[in-house]
C-alpha cells in the first residue's frame, strides 16, 4: 500500500482506507497495550512529544497499569491500530515527569492555541495522528489539531460508544482541522517555552495587525509570554496595533529591559502614546533603559497632550533646505527605508529650520533631476501649531483632502507631521 | 489625597461589571419573588436580605477575582481544567436555564407595558428588535454606559417604596430579627429569595465582563469594591420592593400574588407615582436583563465549547454564535405571545433548572479558585475557604430543597 505523504492529505475519515492509517487522541486514550505474549499491560493515559527531538512524532506513551504509570518509548511499539498497541520490547520504565515532554492530554487538549494560518485563537478538541508503518514498527505522527463539531462528537461519545461506531457516526459532520505545522502552542513559563522548543517565528511572519487581534483574545499571561519571546522589532510593530488598554498591561508585564527594547523600535509618537498610558513610575523606568536618541525624541513628545497636534504627530519625516533639487530629494528619500512605504510629502525648511513649503512626492516623477524642489511645491502651505486640538485637525484633513499635515512650534520650526492614518485611528476611536 | 484621587479614578475605570451583574440580578423574576414575599409575609422576610447579601458578595467576589487574576472566563477555565464533556453538559444546562430566564424577562416586559395600556403583541416584538439592535449594532463601551444608566433607574423602586409610607419601625426591626417558621410556604418563599438572588448565569457573566474590561490583579482591590457595592445595591432595591408590598398589600389583606403587575396595581391607591415608578422599574429591569442574558449565554457557550464568538465577527465566521443568539431571543419573545402559555409553570421550571445547575457551578468555582497553579497567591485563605464552603453548602442545601419543592409543584 502506498503511504500518503505528510503533506498530501487524503480524505481521511470517509472510507475504509482511513480506518487503518489514522488515529485520534480520543481513540488513543484508553487504548489497551499488550506485551510480547499478548497479555494486557494497561491502557494509554497520555502520549507525549519531545519537540526538541522530533516535533511531530509521538515519542512516548504513558501507560496506566496497576499503581503507577509506565513509559512506552516509540521504538518499543511493533504494531498500533484502533484495537490496541502491541509491543516488541517490554523493558518499560516507570513514568517520571519530564520538562521536555509536551503531554498531549494534559498540555494540549482543551487548551487554546494560535492557528497562524487561519489567524485565529482556537481551543483544541482532539488531535489526529497518522500511523506510519515503518519496517521496524508503527509510529504515530501528529497531523492535525481538531476543532469544531466533529471532534466535539468524538469527545462526547468517547468511552461511551465503541471506537468504530464513533468513526461511522462522525462522517456526516464536516471536519474542521488545523495542520500541526500552523499550530502555535501557548506557554507562559519562559523556561518551559525553551524546553518545548516553542518559537514565535511563525507569529512574527503574520501581519502585525492580525497578530495584534489574536493577542487581544489571549489571557494577560500568554500575551506577556509572546511579547517577551518575540523579536523586538516585530513586537514593536504588533504592539502598535494592539488596543491601547491592553498595550499598557503588556508593557507592564514585561521586564523593563525588554519593554525598553520594544519601545525603542516603535514610532516615537506611538511610543509616547503607550508610555503616557502607563503609571509615571513604570514609564520612567522604561525611559531610563532606552538609548539616548529615541529617548529624547519620545520625551519631547510626552510633553504634549494626546489630543493636540504635538501628541498626534510623528517625528519621522523628510525635510530639505529650500535650495534642494529633485536629485537631492531622491538621495534623501533613498536613505529612509522605513519611511518609504508611507511617505507622500517632502518638507522644505529655511536656514532657521522654519517650514516654508510642502512638496507632494508624486510631483518628483515628472520633473528632471536639476529642478529645484521649490518649483514643485504645493500652492498653499497648510500647517498647524503643536497645540492645535484634535477636532480642528480632523477638520483640516477633511477640508483640504490632506494626506499629511506639518506641525510647527511657536517659532515656526517644523517639529513633526500628522499622517492620514493617525486621523483614521482618531476618528474610529470616537 | 492624591492617592485617594488615584484610587477613585481607578475605581471609575473598573466600574461596570459588578454593578451591571448585580442589578440584572433584580430582573423580572427577582421583582416577582420579592413582591410575593412582601405581599404574603409583610416585613417578616426582610431579615434574609443581610445573609443573602453576604452570600452574593462571597460568590461574586470569587468570580471577579478569578477573572482578574487568570484573564479567562469561567467557562474557559472549566473547559481547560475539567474537560469538554463536563463543559458540554454544564453549557447545555445553562442554555436551558437562561432560556427560561429570558422568557421571564420578556414576560416582565409584556406585563409592565400592559400596565401602561400597550398590548404585548406590540411591546414584545418591538423590544426584541431593540435588544437585537442595541447589541449587534452598538459597541460594548457605549452599550455599557447605557447599562450603567439602567442601573441608576432602579432608584424608582426606592422612591415607590418611600411613597407608600410603610411602617419603617417594623421594617427596621425585622431587617435584623430572624424569624424562622417551619411552615412549607414560608420556607418555600425563603428558598425562592435565595435562589433568585444567586443564579448560575451571574457567575459566568461577571467573570467574562471582568476579563473583557481588562481588569488585572493590580486593579483588583477597586474591582472588588465595585462588586461589593453592586451586591449591596441589589439588596437595597430588594428591601424597598418588599417594603412597598408589605406597606400596601400585606397591610390590608395578606395574599398571594401571581404577577408583578398585581403588586404594581395594588400600589395605585397610594398614589399614581408609586404605581408608575414601580411599573416603570419593572420594565427597566426586564428590558435590561433581556439585553444581557441572551448575549451572556452565547458568549459563555461559545467560549467554553471553542466556537468563534463576538459581535465583531461576520455571520459566516461565527454561525453558532449568531444562530444561538437569534434563537434565544426570538423564541424567548415568541413564547410570551403564545396563547395559553403558563407563566407560573415556567417560573417553577426555571427555578428548578437554575437550582440543579448552581451547586455544580459553585463546586467547580471553589475548585478553580483554590487551584494554586491558576490563582498563585490569590487563592482563598483558610478562613475565607471556611466561610465560602459553608455558604456553598448552605446554598446547595437550599437549592436541593427548592428543586424538591419545584418538582413536586410541577407534577401536582
Amino acid at each position: 500500500m502506498v503511504l500518503p505523504g505528510r503533506f498530501a492529505r487524503p480524505r481521511y475519515g470517509t472510507g475504509r482506507y482511513s480506518m487503518l492509517d489514522f488515529l485520534y487522541l480520543t481513540e488513543l486514550f484508553g487504548l489497551t497495550v499488550y506485551d510480547l505474549k499478548g497479555r494486557r499491560l494497561g491502557v494509554v493515559r497520555d502520549a507525549a512529544i519531545v519537540p526538541l527531538v522530533d516535533p511531530v512524532r509521538v515519542d512516548r506513551f504513558l501507560v496506566g497499569g496497576g499503581w503507577s504509570w509506565l513509559t512506552v518509548r516509540h521504538d518499543q511499539v511493533s504494531r498500533l491500530d484502533l484495537t490496541g498497541i502491541w509491543l516488541k520490547d517490554e523493558q518499560l520504565t516507570p513514568y517520571h515527569s519530564d520538562e521536555y515532554m509536551l503531554r498531549l492530554m494534559r498540555d494540549l487538549l482543551d487548551q487554546q492555541i494560535i492557528d497562524s494560518h487561519g489567524r485565529k485563537v482556537v481551543r483544541v478538541t482532539d488531535v489526529t495522528f497518522e500511523i506510519l508503518h515503518q519496517t521496524d514498527g508503527d509510529v504515530l505522527q501528529v497531523l492535525d489539531i481538531d476543532v469544531g463539531m466533529r471532534s466535539i462528537l468524538r469527545r462526547l461519545a468517547q468511552g461511551v460508544l465503541p471506537r468504530p461506531w464513533i468513526r461511522r457516526l462522525q462522517t456526516r459532520i464536516p471536519h474542521n482541522s488545523i495542520r500541526w505545522e500552523f499550530v502555535n502552542i501557548l506557554e507562559p513559563d519562559p523556561q518551559r517555552r525553551l524546553r518545548l522548543n516553542i518559537s514565535t517565528r511563525r507569529l512574527e511572519n503574520m501581519h502585525p495587525a492580525d497578530l495584534a487581534d489574536l493577542v487581544e483574545e489571549l489571557s494577560p499571561e500568554d500575551r506577556g509570554a509572546i511579547f517577551a519571546s518575540m523579536d523586538s522589532e516585530a513586537a514593536a510593530e504588533t504592539l502598535t496595533e494592539v488596543d491601547p488598554d491592553i498595550q499598557s498591561s503588556i508593557l507592564e508585564s514585561l521586564d523593563t529591559e525588554k519593554a525598553a527594547d520594544i519601545v525603542e523600535e516603535m514610532e516615537p509618537h506611538e511610543a509616547a502614546d503607550v508610555l503616557s498610558e502607563l503609571e509615571a513610575e513604570t514609564s520612567e523606568e522604561i525611559l531610563e533603559e532606552m538609548e539616548p536618541e529615541p529617548k529624547t525624541e519620545v520625551e519631547e513628545l510626552l510633553e504634549f497632550e494626546e489630543d493636540e497636534a504635538g501628541g498626534m504627530m510623528n517625528t519621522h519625516y523628510v525635510a530639505l533646505p529650500e535650495t534642494a533639487t529633485v536629485t537631492d530629494a531622491m538621495t534623501a528619500v533613498a536613505g529612509e527605508e522605513e519611511l518609504l512605504e508611507t511617505l507622500n510629502t517632502i518638507f522644505l525648511v529655511d536656514s532657521e529650520e522654519r517650514l516654508s513649503a510642502t512638496v507632494p512626492l508624486a510631483r518628483l516623477f515628472r520633473a528632471s533631476g536639476i529642478t529645484p524642489l521649490k518649483d514643485l511645491a504645493a500652492d498653499t502651505l497648510i500647517k498647524v501649531h503643536d497645540g492645535e486640538d484634535e477636532d480642528r485637525i480632523t477638520e483640516l484633513f477633511d477640508k483640504y483632502n490632506l494626506l499629511a499635515l506639518p506641525v510647527v512650534d511657536e517659532d515656526g520650526k517644523l517639529s513633526g507631521v500628522i499622517t492620514a492614518d493617525e486621523i483614521i485611528s482618531v476618528l474610529r476611536q470616537k | 489625597m492624591k492617592k485617594f484621587r488615584n484610587q477613585f479614578l481607578i475605581f471609575l475605570a473598573v466600574l461596570g461589571p459588578g454593578l451591571i451583574t448585580a442589578n440584572v440580578d433584580n430582573d423580572a423574576g427577582g421583582i416577582l419573588t420579592y413582591s410575593q414575599a412582601g405581599a404574603r409575609w409583610g416585613y417578616l422576610p426582610l431579615w434574609t436580605l443581610i445573609p443573602i447579601t453576604v452570600l452574593l458578595i462571597v460568590t461574586q467576589e470569587m468570580c471577579s477575582r478569578m477573572g482578574a487574576v487568570t484573564g479567562k472566563g469561567l467557562s474557559d477555565l472549566i473547559r481547560e481544567e475539567f474537560g469538554l464533556r463536563t463543559t458540554f453538559f454544564m453549557m447545555a444546562a445553562l442554555v436551558i436555564a437562561n432560556f427560561t430566564n429570558i422568557i421571564a424577562e420578556f414576560s416582565g416586559i409584556a406585563i409592565s407595558l400592559e400596565l401602561f395600556g400597550i398590548s404585548r403583541y406590540v411591546s414584545v416584538p418591538i423590544c426584541a428588535v431593540a435588544v437585537w439592535w442595541l447589541v449587534v449594532k452598538g459597541n460594548y463601551r457605549s452599550v455599557e454606559k447605557v447599562f450603567l444608566l439602567a442601573c441608576t433607574l432602579y432608584v424608582t423602586y426606592i422612591i415607590s417604596g418611600v411613597l407608600v409610607r410603610p411602617d419603617w419601625k417594623q421594617a427596621l426591626i425585622y431587617s435584623v430579627k430572624p424569624s424562622l417558621a417551619f411552615d412549607t410556604p414560608y420556607l418555600y418563599m425563603l428558598i425562592g429569595m435565595v435562589g433568585t438572588s444567586i443564579a448560575p448565569w451571574m457567575q459566568f457573566y461577571l467573570q467574562s465582563a471582568v476579563v473583557e474590561k481588562g481588569i488585572t490583579a493590580k486593579e483588583y482591590v477597586q474591582s472588588r469594591l465595585e462588586v461589593i457595592i453592586g451586591c449591596i445595591m441589589t439588596d437595597v432595591v430588594a428591601f424597598f420592593i418588599i417594603v412597598a408590598c408589605a406597606g400596601t398589600i400585606w397591610k390590608f389583606k395578606p395574599r398571594d400574588i401571581e404577577t408583578a403587575a398585581d403588586a404594581a396595581l395594588a400600589l395605585k391607591p397610594f398614589g399614581q407615582w408609586a404605581w408608575f415608578l414601580f411599573s416603570a422599574g419593572l420594565f427597566n429591569a426586564s428590558f435590561f436583563a433581556a439585553c444581557i442574558l441572551p448575549l451572556s449565554t452565547v458568549y459563555t457557550v461559545c467560549e467554553g465549547m471553542g466556537f468563534e464568538s463576538g459581535i465583531n465577527r461576520r455571520f459566516n465566521e461565527a454561525k453558532v454564535f449568531y444562530w444561538l443568539y437569534t434563537v434565544l431571543l426570538v423564541t424567548g419573545a415568541a413564547v410570551i405571545l403564545t396563547p395559553g402559555f403558563s407563566l407560573i409553570w415556567m417560573t417553577l421550571f426555571s427555578q428548578a433548572i437554575n437550582g440543579v445547575l448552581l451547586p455544580f457551578v459553585l463546586i467547580y468555582m471553589m475548585r478553580l479558585v483554590n487551584n494554586k497553579r491558576l490563582m498563585k497567591e490569590w487563592t482563598n485563605s483558610t478562613l475565607y475557604n471556611a466561610i465560602t464552603w459553608l455558604s456553598v453548602i448552605l446554598m446547595i442545601g437550599l437549592t436541593v430543597a427548592l428543586i424538591a419543592i419545584s418538582f413536586k409543584d410541577l407534577w401536582s
